[in-house]
């Protein structure tokens, strides 16, 4: 039995809530316990680190002060919040000057003791893929699946505590786990204009129909992630993008809770598909894995 | 009664800028049993040697102090000037306020006057009980030994051989050549690497006085300079070269296919009984015996079956032969950068990103492809080709902050190579600077650009991927401020080099100190190059620092004369600054005995009185390095060390301590 | 060649803030273009990463603190893991950000900072962040209030992705706290520039 504290962020109680609802039903499926860190505030985010460096390790430093009292390792599913809570238990654990003025304004100091771990790898490692195959009950047969790491997963290395960034492998592991394929494809880790969405579109518009279009082009029937943000881009402003270029593109775009949640023999109804703007019920029928 | 002159010397303003010199001499004059002091400006000059001399005899001086520099820099000088003063060299001291005190402490001068008071007052307690010795002398063993069969060892054999002594090459590949016996062609001549090599590689193993130790590796050594004994264990090959005629059957049927060959940088298949090259020096086959069917499985033996001489002998054993050497020259040189370090180049899994090396192979003529360069992938010919400098160069990141030196030549080269065989293919450069300092090396790096059309691009490349059967790599040329994709067919990364793996072991078993990537270190960077702090062995060619070819090779023979000038010696003056042991006192516990990092005590039974024989610790003059650890280790202190006395050493702690 | 630089231009001051506040080492930077190949955003910008290092080292802040590029730096840290010379270059894009937006210079981009004082507003004053509202507010405050509104915040609207009310943090203890956190945050970051600023 696994425990781990859940950070959930505040993504996925709103446009990502099937995110949520789908890791709450196969964690409790597969005997990971989460417990939502009480009072939790949010990471601040990219909004954070760019006004104020006190900001952006005093809102994630409650959590990890929590996680270090409880001594219970947390978890998150948002790629962004993972790496704020990773980058600030890293800055406060290198920089003492840091560390001290967090504490000040915090009221508690913290002292460096927590571990913090995205989904994604609590799938792959804590869990373990040998448990996780033995508990799929569907396959996912012929299931061609580009597995898209974005930036803030693997990033940077010395926070993330991880070797192969340039070519991570551990969702297409725990992909191919489960019994479906996975492409070879170049931009797993590229970014996908992440927190630009509303300021930046164009750009946004740009990086997300690049990654698009290469898995298309690589033979991808679906792309899995593990981050609300790469979601949005990738789900949601698809159909503009597909306008823009007068390409049809149709990727649907299945996390990767969503994922196991199949295999787990889940049902779209469980999974929340209905919430997706590029349906997956379609290529997922095709395939006979609903 | 001791007769002590003290001289200070103010190296110009060196010491005298900041240490008040008169202040020390007159300091010196109150101490007991020194009977002259002065001070002067470059103690070292001649006049300087002189007020030395004529002081002695004036004065009847039996002991000297110069308080000066470092001993490095002139004991030497004040010895001889102590000798011609007519007083042994041994009562000279010297004291070190230079390095020791007036470069370090510029910024108070007062502090620095009394410290260089304190540090004379020590050099006169020390010399008070100094002894008169004399020199040593040791045979030397004219004969030398090099580690590395490249071109940097064969050179340095060659001229050491040349001028009449004996050379052991010994080599841990089953061929001498080294890396050089892999390049095509050499910049910035482009003339044919082999063609300049196996001439060199022939002289050396058809040499009177050299002999070929190939397969083989130092395993131990012992001794010094003049005299040491050295192991060397010749790997089994499995084949009986006196009987082998080198008709190279064993290999044509051997039907083994496990191997990659080393020589071609694993880009072909070869052989479990193998030659690395058409051309190998000596022209005898190995079995490996990790890819060998009969060592596997114990069946085939078909290279036994097929031999018409019965060469095969699958019962060797590896070797170990101690031998004497006066002299040693290190030349391992270099293997190339780890690619796979670099997970955004995708080394290793993208087939058409090679190695500088692979490179080399894939246009040689006689490599694997016979020159054609093909894409490992699907052996169809490149039309785009990117080749990225600084692959394990420059790279503080990767831990390689250095600059390898050759990268910037050997890429134009290939790049150059490449649109001489190919007209039309494009070639890329991504570089960040371009070092050509060598003679005609600029020119050569123009004409790349100039006359074949090499498109150079100033920037890193940060990432290349696969998309079908293309590799994109993306870089940036900011030159032009500009982001870059290239879609390639092959990509060349233009790795850095670095030591041998093995070179830090090799290193430790010499005591030569190496550099935190393994590079031995020489005994000084300007005036020492070939040198190491270990007397008796030097250095040639990448082992040392990364190098070109001509730079090799003239480093190599700069050694060879080091070893030539040790070797013109019929003697060697050694220091006599040795154990001594003290047979009344010695108890015979042995403890010194065990602790000798140099084995230089014998335990003998010695009639200390008439007929009475006692068990006791003998010193061998000239295997002792007087590092003093059995006085330290000796439990009734019967062991002293001549020159560094236990009273001398304490009479100078109480000084420094009053 | 758009630049002239004499010697007074050169205002060493700016990079010694740069790299004080970042605690990175811009001299470091040998403008290899690793940073530069890499950057998914550069396309954007008036001056590549590799460049604006360089406007650093000179101590250009006039160029550096008026082009656009560290807006568009999406904080992806592709040139940081890449970079031979072991700087943190996200960072010092975060730190141009914030040495910007407290005062001493010019703010050369009018989106992300009035994103981001909605942003931190929402989460100052629920903990979280209300996406509705956020939204909204910055497609008012944006003077585009019906962007992205047709079809695709309709359809959000439709699917339930969207929260219509804030999530507030449901302890007023837990609150107060957040809220004095927050007063104590503005307080330190001023002390923390004007130190810099001297």
């Amino acid at each position: 039995m696994v425990k781990l504290g859940y950070f959930p962020g505040c993504s996925l109680s709103s446009t990502a809530k099937e995110y949520d609802i789908s890791t709450r039903i196969v964690c409790e499926d597969l005997g990971i316990e989460l417990v939502e860190i009480p009072h939790w505030v949010c990471c601040g985010a990219t909004s954070a680190h760019i006004t104020s460096d006190i900001a952006a390790n005093a809102l994630p430093a409650k959590t990890l002060i929590w996680a270090e009292k409880n001594n219970i390792p947390i978890t998150s599913p948002c790629s962004a919040c993972f790496s704020r809570l990773a980058i600030a238990h890293h800055t406060m654990a290198t920089d003492e000057e840091m560390r001290k003025d967090v504490g000040e304004v915090v009221g508690e100091e913290y002292h460096g003791g927590a571990k913090v771990l995205h989904l994604a790898r609590v799938f792959y490692e804590t869990y373990g893929l040998e448990a996780l195959k033995a508990k799929v009950k569907k396959p996912l047969k012929g299931l061609k699946v580009a597995s898209y790491y974005g930036c803030l997963m693997t990033r940077p290395p010395e926070v993330c505590d991880f070797d192969r960034i340039e070519n991570p492998m551990f969702m297409d592991k725990t992909v191919q786990a489960l019994g479906a394929e996975t492409v070879k494809w170049g931009y797993k880790t590229e970014c996908c204009g992440a927190a630009f969405s509303l300021t930046k579109k164009e750009a946004v518009l740009k990086l997300t129909g690049d990654i698009l279009s290469d898995a298309k082009e690589c033979g991808a029937d679906v792309i899995v992630v593990a981050c609300p943000l790469c979601h949005a881009n990738l789900d949601s402003r698809q159909r503009e993008i597909e306008r823009k270029s007068g390409k049809k593109i149709g990727l649907p775009i299945i996390y990767i809770s969503q994922m196991i949640g199949l295999a787990l023999g889940y049902n779209a109804l469980d999974m929340a598909f209905k919430k997706h703007f590029v349906d997956p019920v379609k290529v997922l029928k095709e395939k006979g894995i609903l | 009664m001791a007769r002590i002159g003290v001289f200070v010397c103010h190296c110009g303003t060196n010491i005298a800028g900041v240490v008040d010199v008169k202040r020390v001499a007159e300091y010196a004059l109150t101490l007991p049993g020194v009977k002259y002091a002065i001070d002067y400006k470059y103690m070292c000059s001649d006049p300087g040697q002189n007020a030395i001399i004529e002081a002695v005899k004036e004065h009847k001086l039996d002991r000297i102090v110069v308080t000066a520099c470092s001993p490095r820099m002139h004991e030497g000088t004040f010895r001889k000037a102590a000798e011609r003063s007519g007083i042994n060299q041994y009562m000279s001291e010297m004291a070190n306020v230079r390095e020791h005190d007036s470069w370090v402490h510029s910024d108070d001068k007062e502090a620095a006057t009394l410290k260089a008071m304190k540090l004379m007052e020590m050099s006169v307690a020390k010399v008070r009980r100094s002894e008169a010795l004399s020199k040593m002398y040791a045979t030397v063993e004219k004969r030398a030994l090099v580690i590395g069969g490249g071109i940097a060892g064969i050179q340095a054999a060659l001229d050491i051989a040349e001028a009449g002594h004996k050379v052991v090459i010994v080599e841990k590949d089953p061929s001498i050549g080294g890396r050089m016996a892999q390049l095509d062609k050499t910049f910035p001549t482009l003339d044919c690497s082999a063609c300049i090599l196996t001439p060199k590689m022939v002289a050396a193993s058809q040499h009177p006085n050299i002999e070929l130790r190939v397969y083989s590796e130092v395993v131990e050594v012992n001794g010094y300079v003049g005299n040491f004994d050295i192991k060397i264990k010749k790997k089994a090959s499995s084949v009986d070269n006196k009987k082998c005629i080198s008709c190279g059957v064993c290999t044509l049927k051997c039907p083994s296919k496990r191997a990659q060959s080393e020589f071609d940088e694993k880009i072909a298949p070869r052989k479990a009984i193998y030659t690395p090259f058409p051309q190998a020096v000596p022209n005898k086959p190995v079995i490996d015996r990790e890819a060998c069917t009969f060592f596997l499985t114990g069946k085939c033996r078909i290279c036994e079956k097929v031999c018409p001489t019965q060469a095969i002998d699958f019962n060797q054993q590896d070797e170990v032969v101690t031998e004497k050497f006066g002299a040693v020259v290190l030349a391992t040189g270099f293997d190339i950068f780890d690619s796979n370090v670099y997970g955004e180049y995708g080394y290793g899994e993208y087939k058409d990103v090679v190695t500088s090396l692979q490179f080399e192979r894939l246009i040689n003529s006689s490599g694997p492809t016979e020159g054609h360069v093909v894409r490992l992938s699907d052996k169809k010919e490149p039309k785009n080709l990117v080749w990225i400098q600084c692959v394990g160069s420059r790279d503080e990141s990767k831990g390689r902050p250095y600059c390898s030196r050759v990268c910037c030549m050997y890429t134009a080269k290939q790049a150059m190579l490449m649109k001489e065989h190919y007209p039309e293919v494009n070639c890329y450069v991504f570089y960040i600077d371009i070092r050509a300092a060598g003679k005609n090396y600029e020119e050569f790096v123009q004409k790349a650009q100039n006359e074949y059309g090499v498109i150079y691009l100033r920037g890193r490349v940060s990432k290349i991927y696969e998309k079908k059967d293309k590799l994109i790599v993306r870089g940036a040329d900011t030159l032009s401020g500009s982001q870059v994709e290239i879609v390639a067919d092959m990509v060349v990364l233009a790795n850095g080099l670095e030591p041998r793996k093995d070179a830090k072991s090799l290193a430790q078993l010499f005591h030569v100190s190496y550099d935190q990537y393994g590079f031995f270190t020489e005994l000084h960077p300007k005036l020492g190059p070939v040198e190491t702090a270990i007397a008796g062995v030097f250095v040639a060619g990448a082992c040392q620092a990364c190098k070109d070819i001509p730079d090799t090779v003239a480093q190599a023979g700069a050694a060879a004369s080091k070893v030539l000038g040790l070797f013109s010696k019929e003697k060697m003056e050694v220091e006599p600054l040795i154990a001594k042991v003290d047979p009344l006192v010695c108890s015979g516990c042995e403890t010194c005995y065990n602790v000798c990092p140099y084995s230089a005590i014998e335990m003998e039974d010695r009639e200390v009185s008439r007929g009475n024989l006692k068990h006791v610790a003998k010193v061998l003059d000239s295997v002792c390095k007087g590092c003093g650890a059995c006085v330290g280790a000796c439990y009734s202190k019967a062991v002293d060390l001549k020159g560094f006395s236990e009273r001398q050493v304490y009479d100078q702690i109480e000084t420094v301590t009053q | 060649m758009k630049q002239y630089l004499e010697e007074k231009n050169f205002k060493q001051g700016f990079r010694k803030d740069v790299e004080r506040l970042s605690k990175q080492k811009i001299s470091n930077c040998y403008q290899c273009g690793k940073c530069s190949a890499g950057c998914p955003m550069a396309f954007k910008m008036d001056y590549p990463p590799t460049m604006t290092m360089r406007l650093i080292q000179l101590g250009l802040h006039d160029e550096v603190m008026g082009s656009n590029t560290a807006w568009y730096c999406v904080s992806c840290e592709t040139c940081t893991t890449r970079c031979p010379r072991e700087i943190d270059i996200a960072k010092v894009m975060d730190t141009l950000k914030i040495m910007a937006q407290a005062g001493k210079y010019e703010v050369s981009d009018t989106e992300i900072p009035i994103f981001d004082w909605i942003f931190l507003k929402s989460l100052q004053y629920t903990g979280k962040v209300y996406e509705l509202g956020l939204i909204m507010t910055y497609n008012i405050i944006s003077l585009n209030p019906f962007k992205d509104v047709f079809p695709l915040g309709l359809q959000m609207f439709l699917k339930g992705k969207i929260a219509l009310f804030p999530h507030f943090i449901n302890d007023p203890v837990a609150m107060w706290e957040h809220l004095e956190m927050f007063s104590k945050i503005h307080k330190k970051q001023k002390e923390k520039i004007r130190e810099t600023n001297g």
